[in-house]
């Protein structure tokens, strides 16, 4: 089969693989009819993320039908259609039994890689390095799904797959990235970035009664597109002042959340940035993390900031005298997929949300490494990629 | 002890030509005020006396006099140079200063000091070799450079004499010493569950990725067999010695076991509903000699972390009745599992197939 592999920086190819199997009792393998690239899929192409091995299939957003099951997977069958979950999880263990899906205990087989980075193994992610797994990843024509009892939604007819694509990975992380700013009716949020994960944090923010919902990017169209279809104000961080222009949003209170869905990769201009670059690439730091370190001086006192976007290590010059002076509370984490899969379907099938509206480009599999080149250079104005295999 | 006068002497001697015309300062220089230098101050007995049992000790003060020297070097070489009566090596005197802190941090936080000890050996002949070569120089201080000879002489023949002593030590470290491994985790059912499948000893093997079986041989008696380097098999019978039910198991080896060992497995149940804490400890005795070496680098390495995986290995038994793995997977290359980092997949996956012939 095809599948998109990862052999360095800036450097994906679409090769023959063989196909997968069923390696575990609770595995199914799956015709993917519908894979994305994620934002945090740019983080891997741009080399930043370490324990990536030359050959490995990318892709953790993907969705299809099931043509084989294990022999204890008993909610699934050949033919069904489902929406996989990026995380990996047994359903079984303390944290999956908590609804904590993204901290599975047994998911990742590299537990002590993630262990000495961590103090603590998060869950297995398909596609995503050997510290979360190794598992090979979903842009590709087949992939298998370990766990698979847990891991997916069956979707019902009726309902396009561009609807239900994002299920697997950003409209949750949206959701819970908004779910955990505890909105109170009247609230306003700020959310830093307006790529797919902010784009459905802020949509969900609204859903979850948000009063404002304030957009921060430098690229006008995604900008445009959070005005013109979640309906939030926004600010251009090149064309203005981040921190004065919410206080003046706010009469000087601040938003009372804030979001990073930007992570390890933030831009900014000036001094600080070229500080971050320079440690980053000297390997001395090993996120660009100014998105949080803004998102925590803006912040209302005894507010919350929200942390979908992804970092990876050790990072510097964080505020925490701001942190702690403001009695701010910081929400993050992987996203517990599972956890959303009924509620968020439903919001689907309600018509409260149409998550394709993020969708800019459809690609075929084979033009897998023109779609990460056009993300990330931000081409053609390009948003989010869904490929056909 | 000769090694250093005599390498010194060849080293000047080699290139005797350049700076054999000033008599006078031969005399400064010569062979007998080294030597007697280099004798009475570090005679071979007090030496013995120094190191004998206090290596660690001596090898600790060397690493801090070699960052000193280093610190000194590189920051202030031209004050080194004036002292020398040399001029132009800074660069060198820099670069020299470097290997001393590099060997210096080496020594004081290496877990192995005698391989950065036997370094800073070769640097001082380095050390000595340049000061032979500094007495070149027209404004050189031969009285001056011989005492600077002469104490790196006393000081590369205290680096030779600790790193023999320490590379004893490690050798015997490795086939002699106890290895003793504790660690725990929490498993999300009950004492019980846990306790009847580390009873049964046969399914040891599903999770510990060294053992490859267990055979019951009485309700009390059983049959190790464990996988060592190259192929190599280590066995033993061993007992039980204290059984609780759903509580305690501990276990030792009887009298003539190649690896003398103990075992114990406590089930605690854990607070609020988090089900079992399964607590180990190991305690390995390898005999000196080939065996024990081998055993030694069987657990030893990060004994650990091999019992930390073995026991996430049970917990997914356990809570998931399998270990999840990745081997046989597709990638865009020769294999699915990755021989720079899927460690644990490829031991989990070992010790997997030896179950299922087991069972089978």
């Amino acid at each position: 089969m095809k599948a998109n592999c990862w052999y360095g920086k800036k450097d994906v190819q679409v090769v023959d693989v063989s196909e997968p199997e069923i390696l575990n009792n609770r595995d199914a393998v799956i015709k993917i009819t519908s894979t994305a690239i994620c934002g945090s899929d740019l983080h891997l192409y741009n080399g930043f993320v370490p324990t990536m091995e030359k050959g490995d299939i990318l892709g953790h957003e993907f969705m299809g039908e099931v043509v084989e099951v294990g022999s204890e997977v008993h909610n699934l069958k050949a033919g069904d259609r489902v929406v996989a979950s990026f995380p990996i999880s047994c359903g079984k263990c303390f944290f999956c039994q908590r609804e904590l899906f993204s901290l599975c205990e047994n998911s990742n087989p590299n537990a002590w890689m993630a262990q000495k980075l961590f103090g603590h193994s998060p869950a297995g992610i398909y596609g995503y390095t050997h510290m979360l797994g190794g598992f090979a990843g979903g842009q590709a024509e087949y992939a298998r799904v370990p766990f698979a009892d847990v891991g997916t939604v069956k979707i019902p007819d009726g309902l396009s797959d561009e609807q239900v694509l994002f299920l697997s990975d950003i409209f949750p992380t949206g959701y819970m990235a908004a779910e955990n700013c505890n909105i109170q009716p009247g609230d306003t949020i700020a959310v830093w970035g307006c790529g797919p994960v902010a784009q459905f944090a802020m949509k969900s923010a609204y859903l979850l009664g948000a009063e404002r919902v304030i957009g921060i990017d430098r690229f006008p169209y995604r900008l445009l597109i959070a005005r013109e279809k979640v309906g939030a104000e926004v600010l251009n961080y090149e064309e203005c002042d981040v921190y004065d222009s919410l206080m003046e949003m706010t009469g000087g209170l601040g938003p009372d959340a804030c979001i990073d869905a930007v992570g390890m990769e933030a831009h900014v201009p000036g001094v600080i940035g070229a500080y971050d670059r320079v440690k980053q690439s000297l390997m001395l730091e090993s996120d660009r993390p100014h998105a949080f370190r803004q998102a925590i001086m803006a912040c209302r006192k005894g507010g919350t900031v929200s942390v979908p976007g992804v970092y990876g290590g050790f990072d510097d010059k964080i505020p925490l005298g701001s942190l702690m002076n403001k009695g701010l509370t910081v929400k993050t984490g992987q996203t517990h997929v599972q956890r959303y899969f009924a509620p968020l379907l439903e919001r689907i099938q309600n018509d409260d949300i149409d998550p394709s509206f993020v969708i800019t480009h459809r690609l075929s599999l084979e033009e897998a490494p023109r779609g990460y080149e056009m993300f990330l250079n931000k081409d053609d104005d390009c948003l989010k990629v869904v490929l056909k295999p | 002890m000769e090694i250093p006068r005599d390498l010194a002497i060849e080293r000047r001697q080699r290139s005797g030509a350049q700076f054999s015309e000033p008599v006078e300062r031969r005399g400064d220089w010569n062979e007998g005020s080294l030597t007697n230098v280099a004798r009475s101050a570090w005679d071979q007995q007090q030496l013995s006396v120094l190191i004998d049992g206090n290596e660690k000790t001596v090898a600790c003060g060397l690493g801090w006099f070699s960052i000193g020297l280093g610190l000194a070097e590189v920051l202030a070489p031209r004050t080194l140079e004036r002292v020398l009566g040399i001029k132009h090596h800074g660069f060198l005197l820099r670069v020299m200063g470097l290997r001393e802190i590099a060997s210096g941090v080496g020594i004081l936080t290496g877990r192995r000091p005698s391989g950065w000890l036997w370094a800073r050996a070769g640097g001082d002949v380095i050390d000595i070799a340049a000061l032979g070569m500094a007495l070149n120089s027209d404004t050189a201080k031969p009285a001056n450079i011989g005492l600077a000879c002469a104490a790196v002489a006393g000081i590369t023949v205290l680096d030779i004499r600790c790193a023999q002593e320490l590379s004893r030590n490690n050798d015997a470290a490795l086939s002699a010493r106890t290895i003793e491994v504790r660690n725990s985790i929490q498993i999300n059912c009950s004492p019980a569950a846990v306790y009847k499948f580390w009873r049964n000893f046969q399914n040891l093997p599903r999770f510990m990725g060294n053992i490859e079986s267990v055979d019951t041989l009485s309700d009390n008696r059983s049959h190790w067999c464990v996988r060592g380097p190259a192929g190599k098999r280590i066995e033993w019978d061993a007992e039980i010695t204290e059984e609780e039910e759903n509580r305690l198991i501990a276990w030792h080896s009887l009298t003539g076991a190649q690896v003398e060992n103990y075992g114990s497995v406590r089930f605690e149940t854990a607070p609020g509903g988090r089900g079992t804490y399964v607590k180990v400890h190991l305690q390995y005795s390898p005999p000196a000699g080939i065996v024990g070496a081998r055993v030694a680098k069987l657990f030893g390495r990060e004994p650990q972390q091999q019992i930390h995986e073995d026991l996430h290995h049970l917990k997914q038994i356990m809570e998931t009745g399998e270990i999840i793995t990745t081997k046989g997977q597709p990638a865009g290359r020769a294999r699915g599992t990755s021989w720079k980092y899927d460690q644990a997949v490829r031991r989990q996956v070992n010790s997997r197939s030896e179950y299922q012939t087991s069972a089978a």
